[in-house]
């Protein structure tokens, strides 16, 4: 059975059904997430010594991992682009890209965890480290969700880039929305922990 | 923008570029600022506009979210009012003493 509006736009709403499921998607990600921030407000409200982020992690090592996370934003809009252009096969090497670059992320973030671990820092020590643990762990869970899914279309998924080139670029398009959020909530994750 | 022309999409990839670039900037100037002691929550007032200028970007020209539909917004409208009430609770009852 054919899924309707993969490629042209649905007359009702006028969007295509993938964009729309994302956004919905990304409403409720927006409301996990805000909760979770407001969570990290009222620990920090009502905490007089409330710690400074250095105190217990590496803003060096976050800051990395924020140009690293903002340079394959872009990356994915050139997968997009070069699929938009007709360049399917350039536009694959920018999905590898991506890919990489969120592993790197994730070794960083597993290099860090290592290190707060190897100090007895733990989630369970105290308010800061488990909001923070909370926070910076269900978002690299977003990470991994999103190699998972690229990995796909830039592997056994990416025929469909020649079979059926408007569907994959619409694809790339809507997995991009997903990981510029992924780096969105990674913008405000940086100061609120680590600088702060 | 029409996703078709690819004049119109070579213009989005070098837009993106300089967003890019920009956030690289602001990036620097976080750290840069974080460093500065400007009084406990001056520091922390200045780290959310930049946050927040950051993310305009990322929504406004990754998302496409300049030149977006209706629809799309109201979800958005709804989400923001979400947060605001979230975070409008708890600071307004700690603003009143109230031990939530």
């Amino acid at each position: 059975m054919e899924i309707p509006y993969t490629v042209e736009a649905n007359p009702d709403t006028g969007l295509n059904n993938p964009k729309l499921g994302v956004w919905l998607f990304l409403a409720s990600e927006i409301m996990l997430f805000g909760a979770l921030f407001s969570t990290y407000l009222l620990l920090r409200v009502n905490d007089p010594a409330w710690p400074k982020g250095e105190d217990y992690l590496s803003w060096p090592i976050a800051a990395f991992n924020t140009v690293v996370l903002i340079t394959s934003s872009v990356t994915v809009i050139l997968a997009w682009g070069n699929l938009q252009l007709k360049k399917p096969d350039k536009a694959r090497i920018f999905l590898w890209i991506t890919v990489a670059l969120a592993f790197v992320f994730l070794f960083a973030k597993f290099y860090e965890y290592n290190l707060k671990f190897s100090h007895g820092y733990y989630p369970s020590t105290n308010n800061f480290l488990a909001i923070y643990f909370t926070l910076t762990g269900l978002h690299g869970l977003h990470v991994i969700g999103g190699i998972v899914v690229m990995g796909y279309f830039v592997g056994p998924g990416f025929k469909m880039a020649t079979e059926r080139p408007q569907q994959f670029t619409n694809r790339i398009e809507v997995v991009g929305l997903y990981w510029h959020f992924v780096d969105l909530v990674w913008i405000f994750l940086f100061p609120i922990l680590y600088l702060l | 923008m029409d996703h078709s022309d690819p004049k119109e999409v070579q213009a989005f990839i070098r837009k993106s570029v300089i967003v890019f670039a920009l956030l690289l900037v602001l990036t620097v100037i976080t750290v840069a600022v974080s460093r500065v002691d400007l009084g406990g929550t001056m520091n922390i007032v200045v780290a959310l506009i930049i946050a927040c200028i950051k993310a305009s970007l990322v929504g406004a020209y990754f998302m496409h979210l300049i030149s977006e539909k209706q629809l799309i917004y109201s979800v958005l409208y709804l989400c923001a009012a979400f947060i605001v009430v979230m975070f409008g609770l708890i600071l307004f009852h700690n603003a009143n003493g109230i031990i939530l």
